[in-house]
């Protein structure tokens, strides 16, 4: 399998992705407006006592990014397994992985990246300081494109099957478990002043392995869904 | 040259088909036919690996296609039941990003000139597809076949939703494929008029 076809055709369906996006800009902004919604909920709900939110603000934020993330999770594969174009997809002379590799990135462009882009601003509510809205915004940066690797493998498994939502819900949720403590826990420490790094380190390690194996566990699954 | 060779395929509970075999020349057109839910679907979706065989194995001129897969997916072009069309991309844009995902560099005037020639005229080229009927639908997932180079064309019902011009226009395509050399297996309730002289027939008793 050539190289130069394989990059082509990671192009063409991050292309395709991003102008159906495009085309259905409801679906995004549902994400996104989920993410705002619900982080912007609790300081309203919490109080303004500062000292309080500051406490709060990793967990919330990381959680509020993790479910809006959930929320779009259920389209990933689902509208290409109904109109046919799954299918086809099978029959390219390219690794499925590597089709995979391209929807989860265009996923992640449509779902995560906004959320990471708008973290900082949502921080402010929370009172983070300049230094721990860095660290929220990288930490996000790492985490993520993990969730989006990891929940397209429940995603895959749940394809054609009634309820999906709510089994990829039951499916991701402990395998995000991780990243929410390590993403959660470098803004906290930086908060402290412990330092992020080994958090941070930590996300990035998840990051590469799902890269490296997501990929593969999800093409398998799309096969059996498929067959 | 497809052999295929004492396959069989088993759908849940159900023996679907059972050790069959047969050979498709080049040049050749199959029709398979049946009763619905007979197999022939499913016997499609074997030839092009989306359904493993329970038993036997297929053979592109002679060699186990599971041993060759990229090679074979990149002889073959498979048109399912379903249109396999995005309905917010335009036709356009869905037979182009088709064909470059499956590894053909196609321009959009090229794809028109496609379009065109399954009868859609130019302004429907710019739609979103949701507004087109089912057979311009059909007949946009068809054009893939007159920009493909490829020399395999598995089609599920192919004439499905079709008006008499856009089968007539199949029909043609189909016989200049079979002339250049080409294979084509088709599941189809309808006659093939292609000549006797290249057209197989399998009867799929289910």
């Amino acid at each position: 399998m050539s190289q130069p076809g394989m990059l082509a055709a990671l192009r063409e369906i991050i292309r395709r992705d991003l102008l159906l996006a495009l085309r259905r800009r409801s679906d995004v902004l549902t994400t996104v407006m989920f993410f705002i919604l619900v982080a912007s909920l609790f300081p309203l709900g919490v109080g303004p006592e500062p000292a309080v939110l500051r406490t709060i603000a990793p967990g919330v934020l990381w959680v509020a990014a993790l479910l809006s993330c959930l929320l779009s999770l259920s389209r990933l594969f689902t509208a290409d397994y109904v109109d046919g174009v799954l299918e086809q997809m099978l029959l390219i002379p390219q690794p499925l992985s590597v089709l995979v590799i391209g929807k989860v990135t265009a996923h992640w462009l449509i779902s995560g990246l906004p959320v990471v882009l708008l973290s900082p601003l949502l921080g402010l509510q929370f009172g983070l300081s300049g230094e721990v809205l860095g660290i929220l915004t990288l930490s996000l940066l790492l985490g993520t494109p993990t969730l989006s690797f990891i929940g397209a493998i429940g995603a895959a498994l749940t394809l054609g099957v009634r309820g999906s939502s709510v089994l990829i819900a039951l499916l991701v949720l402990p395998l995000f478990i991780p990243v929410l403590i390590f993403g959660a826990g470098a803004v906290t420490s930086s908060a402290s002043g412990i330092g992020a790094g080994a958090h941070l380190s930590l996300l990035g390690a998840g990051l590469l392995l799902a890269v490296v194996l997501s990929p593969w566990a999800t093409a398998t699954s799309l096969r059996i869904a498929l067959e | 040259m497809l052999h295929v060779d004492n396959v069989s395929c088993l759908r849940g509970e159900r023996r679907l088909i059972t050790a069959l075999s047969f050979t498709v020349q080049r040049g050749r057109l199959l029709a398979v036919t049946g009763e619905n839910g007979s197999g022939k679907t499913s016997l499609l979706r074997m030839l092009c690996g989306l359904l493993p065989a329970e038993q036997g194995r297929i053979l592109w001129y002679g060699e186990d296609v599971r041993a060759c897969k990229e090679r074979y997916l990149a002889s073959l072009i498979y048109i399912g039941h379903l249109n396999s069309l995005k309905d917010d991309l335009t036709p356009v844009e869905n037979v182009t990003i088709s064909a470059r995902l499956a590894g053909e560099e196609i321009s959009e005037g090229k794809t028109c000139e496609a379009l065109e020639a399954v009868g859609l005229a130019r302004p429907i080229h710019r739609l979103p597809t949701r507004v087109l009927s089912q057979g311009q639908k059909r007949r946009v997932s068809l054009a893939r076949l007159w920009l493909s180079q490829r020399s395999l064309w598995i089609l599920d019902e192919p004439f499905a939703a079709l008006d008499a011009s856009a089968t007539r226009l199949l029909m043609q395509q189909l016989r200049s494929h079979l002339n250049t050399g080409g294979i084509v297996i088709a599941a189809t309730h309808q006659e093939i008029d292609v000549g006797a002289d290249c057209l197989d027939q399998l009867r799929l008793a289910g």
